[in-house]
């Protein structure tokens, strides 16, 4: 090479997904501590499947195998993949998910960097939309039985009613959504089994889980503050708004962060760079809109969950966002340049 | 008075490598058998030679003359012979070639007699014109005329001086080392810049990983008032000179302007050493400091002739075996030289020793995946990714529109990249690609003037003919109508107008015949021009008038010039 800088960083794509997927490891161990390894059959498969697919594309398309297989970005995507569906799908749902988010979602659009929507929430909102049943089938905390597990997941036996719970987020929708007069938040929250300390029961350690991975990753400044931050309190914001005017009618923010994807949606979801804003403001406009979907699907959607649906709208939006969120170069802020 | 200190954005902290070649005092290069020195060593326009092959000089002595304002003079950097005026390799990434003078050096080092000035009683104006006779150009690397730097700017007057003693490049060492060893010589300097443009305070910056240099340059300036030594955070790039100013001052000078139009001015710490020698021993810059290091078995400083061929000077640091290739300049912004026998310029602050343990290359570039970590470190604030975007789909509208131009090309983008995409490499393509498309518009627009005009004089041509030949009829008319009146005496007129042009013929002839053989003479001459290299000086017959001399320099200037790239080779 010839030109400067002769001097570069020890840095790699390879080396960021890395740190991302070890980031995620304090919450697969909480995850497997209250809900059964079957999430690590889960990730196992989608792995498989992911660089199985990445292999494949990648061979069509021309690329050299040996640079791309090994930039960790498909791994990626299939751990988030396995991580936001129901540990107990049938295998071949966690499989196709993937295939569809490597193959569709990503080399379609032009392989790495160039895929506008996030892979992983792209096949959540396929599956969600295709197999509504199977993705609301989660585990209670404490089924931990592998075996009965794996019998699920290969057996191709419907899960027992007893090992399963519609999630915090889908029971309150529901109860609420009902005309009983009795419904209110608090009471929902007491009665229903699936609720925790302040959310899902178990879940609500696993969020811890990934708060701690994601808080490692802003330290090694893989991603800035902004989205997180703006996302996270955005959320509870208005969460704790509406709340204050109507607590019988609608859950705290407490509940919001520490329910459903909320926390793994602001580190690794969100913090996605491909399919993210670039500008600090546009970061916060991007993760404030994110949180403000998510409440009004949360609230009055009708998925028990928003994040995907709320992520994908939010990515549709960054080419209009960047544009019109370019900071002030260096000399430019203000007129004449004065300090 | 404690200065505030500023922030600028981004920026970047490699490992600084200062403390390999700073252990031993500034040597002194020996003198080589021949010098190289090349014409042209400042961003302004090239000096015309004003010696002679044969001739001999004295060290110091003007061997080249400013043309136009933004340069400045060149001297012969020892005593000696001129031997040759050409065309030869400058230390450029391209090998670029321009005007040089080749000195045979005697060995006996005779100054030209040196005439010291008191700047005090000077005015501005006339230690301006020193400085430029004096050959005085930024030493950091730039090159930049340091008398025009000293003008008065819009803003009136320069409030502060700030300089520059930053040397935020990794492994560069000769500010450093100037700064320890001749901090009371520098101090000099620096007073002679504030009295030219009689600024009321001087903030000097230094990073705070040269605590020596601090220390020594503190004590010197103990005495003077107004003069503050600053350390600054080490964060490359904080010497780059806007973003010192940025620092010391808080003033963010956009790109195209200069630091006059703000009140504040900033020279390295090279250049005012050198501003002492030119008015204080009225010695004009002939020699500057030069680190050798990076893969070097003895990495030091040496005082440099301008000139010195650089394989000569790598002899004193010796070269490990695996050493690969060799950088001019820091390992950030640097450039690889393309062969070891070119000379050391004014510009040359680093030779550094490369090789693949010491600078891997880095890995295969891999798609772009908006990381931001280039956002983080671009100092200027731009959005690195996006101009990537711009300049590899050539969409310069847009490259431009999101300040590709305001880049400074200090490589903290590509040096954080984690797809080890060579950033500053699609910049350059775009910024030069823009530059070119720029000068084809501006060509073909003087073509279509030309074009234009020409057709507007056809067309004027053609309207006077026409004009003319109306006004013929029309006095042939009446001629024909005043002739049937006096018919006698038209045939009178008539006949001896005819015996006017037979005698007029002849002459005509000759005069035509002359015109003729001139033409051919000239295609002839130009023939035998064209045939001989354009560039090649053919011997000056003796006698001839310093003027032609000076037209006929003024003329290999120009050939040399086009031939050579139209960038400016010292960039």
């Amino acid at each position: 090479m010839v030109n400067s800088p002769h001097l570069h960083k020890p840095v790699s794509v390879r080396l960021v997904m890395g740190k991302v997927l070890l980031a995620l490891v304090p919450g697969i161990a909480i995850y497997v501590w209250f809900f059964g390894a079957a999430i690590l059959v889960q990730i196992a498969l989608a792995s498989a499947a992911a660089l199985a697919g990445e292999a494949a594309m990648l061979k069509a398309r021309g690329k050299p195998l040996e640079l791309y297989l090994g930039d960790g970005s498909a791994l990626v995507t299939a751990w988030l993949i396995a991580l936001a569906f129901p540990p107990i799908v049938p295998w071949w749902l966690t499989v196709s998910a993937t295939l569809f988010a490597i193959v569709i979602a990503k080399h379609l659009f032009g392989g790495l960097g160039q895929n506008p929507f996030n892979p992983a929430m792209v096949a959540f909102a396929v599956c969600i939309i295709a197999f509504p049943a199977l993705m609301a089938k989660w585990p209670a905390a404490g089924f931990t039985d592998f075996g009965a597990q794996m019998a699920i997941v290969f057996g191709g036996q419907a899960p027992l009613d007893a090992v399963t719970l519609a999630t915090p987020l889908d029971s309150l929708r529901t109860h609420l959504s009902l005309p009983e007069a009795h419904a209110t938040v608090a009471n929902v929250a007491r009665s229903e089994p699936g609720f925790g300390h302040f959310g899902g029961r178990g879940w609500e350690w696993v969020g811890l889980g990934w708060l701690l991975g994601g808080l490692w990753l802003l330290q090694q400044r893989v991603f800035t503050w902004h989205v997180p931050l703006a996302f996270l309190a955005v959320l509870a914001l208005i969460a704790g708004g509406f709340s204050l005017a109507q607590p019988e009618r609608f859950a705290g923010p407490l509940y919001h962060l520490a329910s459903g994807g909320t926390l793994l949606a602001a580190f690794f979801i969100l913090t996605d760079p491909v399919s993210g804003a670039t500008t600090p403001r546009g970061k916060l406009i991007f993760a404030a809109g994110a949180a403000l979907l998510v409440w009004i699907i949360r609230t009055f959607g009708a998925y028990p969950d928003g994040i995907a649906f709320a992520v994908l709208l939010m990515n549709l939006s960054v080419p209009l966002i960047d544009m019109g969120t370019q900071p002030p170069v260096f000399g430019h802020k203000r007129k004449g340049g004065a300090p | 008075m404690l200065a505030t200190l500023f922030r600028f954005k981004g920026g970047i902290k490699p490992a600084s490598h200062k403390d390999e070649s700073s252990r031993v005092p500034i040597g002194r290069a020996p003198l080589p058998p021949r010098l190289i020195v090349p014409l042209r060593q400042s961003a302004g326009g090239t000096p015309l030679p004003l010696v002679r092959p044969g001739q001999k000089v004295l060290k110091g002595e003007r061997i080249g003359a400013p043309e136009g304002n933004f340069s400045a003079a060149i001297h012969a950097p020892s005593s000696g012979t001129v031997l040759a005026i050409e065309a030869r390799p400058l230390p450029h990434p391209s090998e670029l070639s321009a005007l040089c003078v080749e000195i045979e050096t005697d060995g006996e080092e005779r100054w030209i007699e040196r005439a010291p000035v008191d700047y005090q009683t000077q005015s501005p104006d006339i230690l301006r014109d020193l400085l430029r006779d004096a050959g005085i150009v930024g030493l950091g690397g730039a090159t930049f005329p340091s008398h025009v730097k000293l003008r008065p700017g819009s803003a009136g007057r320069i409030e502060t001086l700030v300089i520059n003693g930053a040397e935020c490049e990794p492994w560069i060492t000769c500010d450093d080392m100037l700064m320890r060893e001749r901090a009371a010589d520098l101090l000099r300097g620096i007073a002679i810049l504030r009295h030219i443009v009689s600024a009321e305070r001087v903030l000097v910056g230094i990073e705070d990983n040269k605590p020596q240099a601090i220390a020594a340059m503190r004590a010197a300036a103990a005495q003077a008032e107004g003069i503050e030594v600053v350390p600054v955070p080490t964060r490359y790039p904080a010497g780059g000179e806007k973003q010192l100013i940025r620092v010391l001052t808080g003033i963010e000078i956009p790109y195209g302007k200069l630091g006059t139009e703000f009140g504040v001015q900033c020279f390295n710490v090279g250049t005012a050493y050198s501003v002492y020698r030119a008015i204080e021993l009225g010695e004009p810059l002939v020699s500057r400091i030069v680190t050798l290091a990076g893969n070097m078995e003895r990495p030091a400083n040496y005082e440099v002739l301008i000139g010195t061929p650089i394989d000569q000077l790598l002899e004193l640091a010796r070269p490990k075996p695996d050493t690969d290739r060799f950088i001019v300049g820091g390992p950030m912004m640097g450039f690889r030289l393309p062969r070891t026998d070119l000379p050391v310029t004014k510009g040359a602050n680093c030779i550094l020793a490369a090789s693949q343990a010491l600078f891997p290359e880095p890995g295969e570039e891999m798609p772009c995946i908006r990381c931001g970590a280039c956002t983080l470190v671009c100092p200027v604030e731009l959005q690195p990714h996006e101009l990537y975007w711009f300049a590899r789909s050539k969409n310069f509208g847009k490259a431009q529109e999101y300040h590709i131009f305001d880049c400074i090309e200090c490589g903290c983008c590509a040096y954080v990249c984690p797809s080890n995409i060579r950033l500053v490499d699609y910049y350059r393509f775009a910024k030069t690609s823009m530059r070119a498309l720029e000068r084809d518009k501006a060509a073909a627009d003087t073509a279509r003037e030309r074009y234009e005009f020409r057709n507007y004089r056809a067309e004027r041509e053609q309207k006077e003919k026409t004009e003319r030949l109306a006004a013929k009829t029309a006095a042939a008319r009446q001629g024909l109508a005043a002739g049937e009146k006096a018919p006698a005496a038209a045939t009178a007129a008539a006949s001896s107008a005819a015996g006017a042009d037979e005698q007029a013929l002849p002459l005509l002839d000759e005069a035509k015949r002359a015109l003729i053989a001139a033409a051919i003479e000239r295609t002839q001459s130009k023939k035998d021009g064209g045939d001989a290299p354009a560039a090649m000086p053919a011997p000056l017959p003796v006698g001839e008038t310093p003027q032609r001399e000076v037209e006929f320099y003024r003329m290999l200037v120009r050939e040399t010039a086009k031939t050579s790239s139209p960038e400016d080779p010292l960039q």
